[in-house]
């Protein structure tokens, strides 16, 4: 706990560590960057806030290896990331899956942006209207409007 | 019996703190100059008597004190002295420290810069300064004491952790804390205009040097955060969505958007109820920021539970500061109603969607950093919220905004038309769009379209902000710094929505096994390993790597990655090495030994990844710029000069 403590304070990072690969690389460029985008998709379990492919903790290196072996296996993304909820739950991702409990975080900004698009239009309508003193000239000087 | 004279000198801040606070209000209520008076020399002295318990501290550090518990759980006698005084801020009770002398600083200097404002006001000002230190300094000397004795002292202490003993680390909590504190400045200037209930452009016009000096710190305590986590945790990552580093991003954006409001404020005396709200939210984003890091709450729930009064604290003290601002916005901010009008194609409008875009982005990265603590407490499950979710929310809001930032300087306060304005920017426009089409052929294929449609933008804000001064030379107007920081921190933007994109779709890793004597090929330059020599420091030992890079067989340079342990924390730490350039970084870190003789390693190219913290950089030079306009230094003659606002009726003292 204390050890967390002064990791926290530093503000701006997760975990001490992170991890180089001994395998070979895969044997296509596209096996290899699908492997690299899905390391970057799981959660190290037994860390604060690290992704499996930045983790040099044991049960990251066994994941590490089980999504390199199932990419080689040819097994799709999809799959993959089924197989990895199906042991270890929806924490083991990222990037949340899109489902009731997660409705809210996946509608929540959108929605935010249209309320604030919104009360913007109805601002800009009312103060326009607002605005009988204002000459729309384009002889006016310019430099007290800059 | 040095640290309790720390303790002591603690307790006289709080005492001192509680004068500033009550004859702050009561004074200014009373309209009685005498309590008043007091006000501005109690600030003072709070100052120094933290001063004082800020250097005990130090000074225990140094004489490696281990009697007091934060010394032996911080610090080491092999420690390096910087580090030493680094160490004062290395962890909990310490940094709270670090934060009330951060805040003791800015009063004093809002008590020696405000002579020119109504006593009243600053009263007020530094009684709501007051008020927050009462709760940090009462947060220290209750449940987070710094100067807590062990006895019996151990004979060695636990040093601190490897990856604070960086010089980056040695800057960044403070800068940071200056920006977050500071924004306490801007949190006391609008509670104290409600509680006056005046609050007009004047009050704008104080208030706005102080939030961009709030910000520009916060924009350095960033960028030096995201240098040094990319040197020292050893991946090259900058930015890592981690929710730490969004309680800082949280506040910033806020901001920024305070900034700019503020801006609109100050110019036509409108938009102030959303101002004042403004520094109210900028505010208590910091203190949320505090929070989230302190309570250990990010962990998880459970040790949140565990220690709770630390986090408990923290959270009554946001409950009454920004709680208590909030009840007074709601109940005195329909005395701020402006109906200043202006036509929808106008500065006022871009402005207002400016805060919309950076308004809804803060809350989204709020939204994203709670939302898996809240549904876990209320028992619906258990998810992660990450970096993918981050970056697939934040560049939707993010490069709409930048795309109106490349028009938003061109157009006219108040009202303007679309001829006039298509035929100032058709050049500019056909330019941007030239570069994007170069850009976008030169990438495509390469980058996902995703990060070309962030290069792209980069460029159009590019091409829009260096016209900025083209157009305004050839129209013979003036460059006051105010126009200049605008133009500097736009430049900075630009140049980090760059660095950011290219680097993202553009760079190339490779992990390698490699023994002595082996080489590998990325992007063109050939690392061979030449060897690996041992290194010992006053508290680590290690081993480093030495790498020859070469390119068509010319020799480029030699590379000198580590991999040390430090002895007493039994950890290790990764010192990449790295070949910075303004295009281009080549970096190279250890990994694991693999056997013998060889030695697993990450190889990187990074394009424009200096166009990140180059980018901040030049923020904070626009900043500074602005922060020193001479309208904030001459206030009356400016008042009399500032045309656009001369026609409202606010400017009442």
């Amino acid at each position: 706990m204390k050890r967390w403590g002064v990791v926290l304070l530093l503000l701006l990072l997760s975990v001490p560590a992170f991890a180089i690969d001994t395998e070979p690389a895969l044997p296509n460029a596209a096996m290899q960057s699908r492997y690299e985008y899905l390391t970057h998709e799981f959660r190290c379990l037994v860390c604060q806030d690290e992704d499996i492919a930045d983790s040099n903790a044991a049960l990251a290196a066994d994941l590490r290896a089980e999504v390199y072996r199932q990419v080689l296996q040819g097994r799709s993304n999809e799959q993959i990331k089924q197989y990895m909820v199906s042991r270890y739950g929806d924490f083991v991702l990222f990037k949340p899956p899109f489902q009731p409990n997660t409705w809210l975080l996946w509608f929540g900004p959108g929605i935010l942006l249209l309320l604030g698009l919104g009360v913007a239009f109805v601002l800009v309508r009312r103060r326009n209207q607002n605005n009988s003193t204002l000459v729309d000239d384009e002889n006016e000087v310019d430099e007290p409007r800059w | 019996m040095v640290p309790e004279l720390g303790q002591i000198a603690l307790m006289l801040a709080l005492c001192l703190a509680l004068a500033q606070c009550f004859f702050g209000f009561v004074g200014a209520q009373r309209r009685d100059a005498v309590w008043m008076s007091v006000v501005r020399p109690a600030a003072t002295a709070q100052f120094l008597f933290v001063g004082v318990a800020f250097v005990v501290l130090a000074v225990s550090f140094l004489r490696d004190d281990f009697s007091l518990r934060y010394v032996a759980e911080n610090s080491n006698t092999a420690l390096p002295w910087p580090y030493k005084i680094a160490a004062v801020w290395g962890a909990h009770e310490g940094s709270l420290l670090l934060w009330t002398m951060i805040l003791a600083i800015w009063t004093v200097a809002v008590a020696s810069f405000s002579r020119r404002l109504p006593l009243e006001f600053v009263a007020r000002v530094l009684a709501v300064m007051g008020l927050v230190s009462i709760g940090f300094l009462t947060f220290m000397l209750s449940v987070s004491d710094p100067f807590t004795r062990l006895l019996p002292p151990p004979l060695q202490g636990r040093d601190l952790n490897p990856l604070l003993q960086d010089p980056g680390m040695v800057g960044h909590p403070p800068m940071l804390y200056m920006g977050y504190v500071g924004l306490s400045v801007a949190f006391a200037f609008a509670v104290a205009a409600l509680l006056g209930g005046k609050m007009d452009s004047t009050w704008a016009r104080w208030s706005k040097p102080w939030t961009i000096v709030a910000w520009l710190f916060l924009t350095l305590g960033i960028t030096l955060g995201s240098w040094w986590s990319y040197y020292v945790l050893g991946w090259g990552g900058w930015w890592f969505w981690d929710p730490v580093e969004n309680a800082s991003f949280m506040p910033w954006l806020a901001a920024t958007a305070l900034i700019h409001s503020l801006s609109v404020t100050e110019k036509r005396g409108t938009f102030k109820s959303w101002t004042a709200l403004l520094a109210i939210t900028a505010f208590s984003l910091s203190l949320l920021g505090t929070f989230l890091v302190r309570s250990g709450i990010l962990i998880s729930v459970h040790s949140f539970a565990s220690d709770p009064r630390r986090g408990i604290f923290v959270l009554v003290l946001i409950a009454i500061l920004s709680g208590g601002a909030l009840t007074l916005y709601s109940w005195r901010a329909h005395k701020l109603v402006s109906e200043q009008g202006f036509k929808p194609l106008s500065r006022e409008t871009f402005l207002l969607l400016n805060n919309v875009f950076l308004v809804v982005a803060a809350a989204a990265i709020l939204l994203g950093t709670l939302y898996p603590l809240i549904i876990a407490a209320l028992g619906l499950g258990q998810i992660s919220v990450g970096p993918p979710y981050f970056n697939s929310v934040f560049a939707p809001l993010i490069i709409p905004l930048i795309l109106l930032m490349g028009i938003g300087p061109y157009v006219y306060w108040k009202f303007d038309n679309v001829r006039r304005l298509v035929k100032q920017l058709r050049w500019i426009v056909v330019v941007a769009i030239a570069a994007c089409i170069v850009a976008a052929i030169a990438v495509w294929g390469q980058a996902p379209v995703f990060t070309v449609v962030g290069i792209v933008t980069g460029l159009w804000l590019l091409v829009g902000v260096a016209a900025i001064p083209v157009v305004r030379w050839r129209r013979h107007l003036p460059f006051s710094r105010g126009v200049l920081g605008m133009i500097f921190a736009h430049l900075g933007i630009a140049f980090v929505v760059l660095g950011v994109f290219v680097t993202t779709s553009l760079s190339m890793a490779k992990d390698v096994t490699l023994a002595q004597g082996g080489s590998t090929v990325l992007h063109g330059y050939r690392f061979s390993f030449d060897g690996m020599t041992q290194v010992t420091g006053p508290n680590y030992k290690g081993v480093q790597a030495r790498i020859v890079v070469t390119r068509d067989g010319k020799p480029i340079t030699v590379m000198y990655p580590e991999k040390l342990v430090y002895v007493e924390q039994q950890s290790d730490s990764t010192k990449a090495a790295i070949d910075p350039g303004l295009f281009h970084d080549l970096y190279v870190a250890l990994g694991q030994p693999v056997g013998d003789n060889e030695w697993s390693m990450r190889f990187q190219y990074k394009p424009f990844v200096r166009f990140i913290w180059l980018g901040g950089l030049v923020m904070v030079l626009g900043g500074l710029l602005a922060a020193s306009d001479r309208r904030y230094r001459k206030e009356v003659r400016v008042r009399n000069a500032d045309l656009a606002g001369a026609s409202l009726a606010a400017d009442k003292n």
